[in-house]
């Protein structure tokens, strides 16, 4: 399928303190344009560590990561932040909305930041993306108004706003019930089958992993099942 | 940002330290002003006038025979030479032709003793030339009753201190008997009242017109003692003076000589207020870094999410140095408007005290100087006081943060 748009090459990744333990041992994987993965295991596996060295916030590891075919492994703090303004949108666990910002403002700021188009651009722009998510209603409330489905459909499109490569999850469904679970997991659905937006998603949800493109299982810090 | 309670707290700290450094350099510089135009502006800036002194070459220094030596006998005294001027005139021609001259007028200093009933009081007349006083060294302020023009217009006219009036129970109008050094006695007619401010003086000084002042002494209408010079630029007096000396062969003092001891006290007056207002300032910068900080442990979460979506270290840091510096740039000129504010109620407090009879009011400076001073300073203190806590914003790890959750 397509083109790689993320490699991660032989990465070793250790914990120093207070003994020296190694988390990652020699994880190797590549992500297609258009694929949804997800990453399980067991807690304490490695994959949210993973996922941060991926999205290049964490950049003490060994190894290679490129991304567009770009390795990242010399880039400066400045640059690395570009990369991920760019190229990577985020869902955590936890929201992490900004409440002193109206909903379309949080959804605008890593667009602003990009500075590549016009706030009134941006707006609408950010307009569209909640309207894929169902949730243009909400765009001129404070987060702390919302229920915690809309909230993380709002962090959604917030990832969403600068067309980035991939979009990565850490447990993005972890905090919400069933029903929310289910619609966020569907717009991941639409917006990789639809949009053709590349996913990368860790979770220990089995029942969510089941239904994605593809698995990544992971081990004591080993890729046991790709 | 969340924490406008703080902020505003914060933003009054500052408010709060630039108001008080503003009021009190302007107290301070009025102050100064006061106490510098009680003294110096009345002050020639060069005075010129004849010592009594021993000649200094005695005979012994002269005979040959000992010329290599040091001589310890003096025997000549001085002699009953004059304190007048000699060539008087010329010299004012001359004075008044230098470029560096503001205005010059003559004075005769008398000795005189105030004859009150059957006791002598010992007092200084000083003959003047009253308009030409009145331009170069405000003597109309320090006139505190009567109309310093009588002065001119009624003979045999004076103006006494008010220290010395009040020792001999005068009111306007009366008349007074004086002696002069040589014995003669004169009765004068008192037209005005003179308050210097400073009491010593008040007591002894008392003024008349050049021409009562030489019939006083029974000397010819040339007779002056002091040449009085003021410069347009006051820091030239030294040199000036110097150079007159030579010039005219005559003793020469300059106002720095005769009064440094005002300046220090000035210096160190305008010393204690800065220093004053700089603490308050760094006071108010560490309140400024200690809000910030907090507010940085609050907004963890906020900073990583930035950093997450792709706000770089600096602009995180750019971030917070902004919100320091909007505390600084608000609450300092706030200040500076509550400090002239301030000044201007301690402009219209009444202060009344007998050795200052013009002063009505606390003297204020509004020199925009201190107000430049203010604000530079309100956004330098700030600044720094953000900056710390800010590069301590910028190097938060996002994925501590978010690892934590």
């Amino acid at each position: 399928m397509g083109e790689t748009v993320l490699e991660a090459i032989h990465i070793n990744k250790y914990f120093h303190d207070p003994v020296k333990v190694q988390v990652l041992n020699d994880v190797d994987f590549s992500l297609s344009k258009g694929e949804f993965v997800s990453i399980i295991g067991k807690s304490g596996c490695g994959k949210s560590t993973l996922l941060y060295i991926l999205s290049t916030m964490d950049t003490d590891f060994e190894g290679d990561l490129k991304i567009d075919g770009v390795s990242l492994l010399k880039k400066k703090e400045a640059e690395l932040a570009q990369v991920r303004n760019e190229k990577i949108g985020f869902v955590f666990q936890f929201h992490y909305l900004l409440n002193e910002f109206s909903v379309i403002r949080n959804v605008m700021l890593p667009g602003e930041k990009l500075g590549k188009l016009t706030p009134k651009e941006i707006e609408s722009k950010a307009y569209e993306k909640l309207k894929i998510l169902g949730i243009e209603k909400q765009a001129l409330k404070k987060p702390n108004q919302l229920s915690g489905g809309e909230k993380q459909r709002v962090a959604i499109a917030r990832a969403l706003i600068n067309d980035p490569l991939i979009i990565m999850g850490d447990e993005p469904t972890g905090n919400l019930d069933k029903k929310n679970g289910d619609l966020v997991f569907n717009i991941f659905k639409e917006l990789a089958e639809v949009y053709h937006q590349s996913l990368l998603i860790v979770t220990h949800d089995n029942e969510f992993a089941a239904k994605t493109h593809r698995i990544i299982e992971m081990e004591d810090g080993k890729i046991i099942k790709k | 940002m969340a924490r406008w309670r703080q902020t505003l707290v914060a933003a009054i700290g500052v408010t709060f330290s630039i108001t008080m450094f503003i009021a009190l350099l302007s107290f301070m510089a009025g102050l100064n002003d006061l106490l510098d135009g009680l003294m110096l502006n009345r002050t020639p800036h060069v005075r010129l006038y004849n010592e009594l002194k021993a000649a200094e070459n005695q005979p012994i220094d002269v005979f040959s025979k000992y010329k290599n030596q040091y001589n310890f006998i003096g025997s000549i005294k001085p002699s009953n030479q004059l304190l007048q001027i000699h060539n008087s005139a010329a010299i004012i021609q001359a004075l008044k032709k230098d470029k560096r001259v503001l205005g010059v007028a003559p004075k005769i200093i008398a000795q005189v003793f105030y004859n009150v009933g059957t006791i002598n009081l010992t007092g200084i007349i000083n003959g003047i030339e009253v308009e030409e006083e009145d331009k170069l060294f405000a003597f109309q302020t320090n006139v505190v009753e009567g109309n310093y023009l009588d002065l001119k217009i009624i003979s045999n006219s004076i103006i006494l201190g008010k220290g010395a009036a009040d020792n001999m129970l005068v009111n306007i109008g009366d008349r007074i008997q004086v002696t002069t050094t040589k014995g003669d006695q004169v009765q004068l007619k008192v037209v005005g009242f003179f308050q210097s401010g400073i009491s010593e003086i008040d007591k002894i000084q008392s003024y008349t017109s050049i021409a009562t002042a030489q019939k006083l002494l029974g000397e010819s209408n040339n007779y002056i003692t002091d040449i009085q010079v003021k410069l347009t630029d006051v820091l030239q007096a030294p040199q000036v003076a110097k150079e007159y000396s030579k010039l005219f062969e005559l003793e020469a003092i300059d106002i720095q000589t005769a009064n440094s001891q005002f300046e220090t006290g000035s210096f160190v007056r305008t010393l204690i207020s800065y220093s004053v207002g700089v603490v308050l300032l760094i006071v108010a910068g560490f309140g400024i870094y200690n809000i910030l900080n907090m507010m940085i442990f609050e907004k963890m979460d906020t900073i990583a999410i930035l950093k997450a979506t792709g706000f770089s270290g600096k602009d995180v840091k750019r971030i917070f140095i902004a919100i320091a510096l909007s505390i600084g740039i608000f609450g300092g000129l706030l200040g500076l408007l509550f400090g002239f504010g301030l000044s201007g109620v301690i402009d219209q407090i009444p202060f009344k005290t007998a050795s200052l009879p013009t002063i009505k009011t606390y003297p204020i400076n509004y020199n925009p100087v201190f107000y430049i001073i203010g604000g530079v300073f309100s956004i330098v203190t700030t600044y720094f006081a953000g900056f710390f806590p800010a590069r301590k914003a910028s190097k938060v790890d996002p994925v501590d943060i978010i690892r934590g959750k």
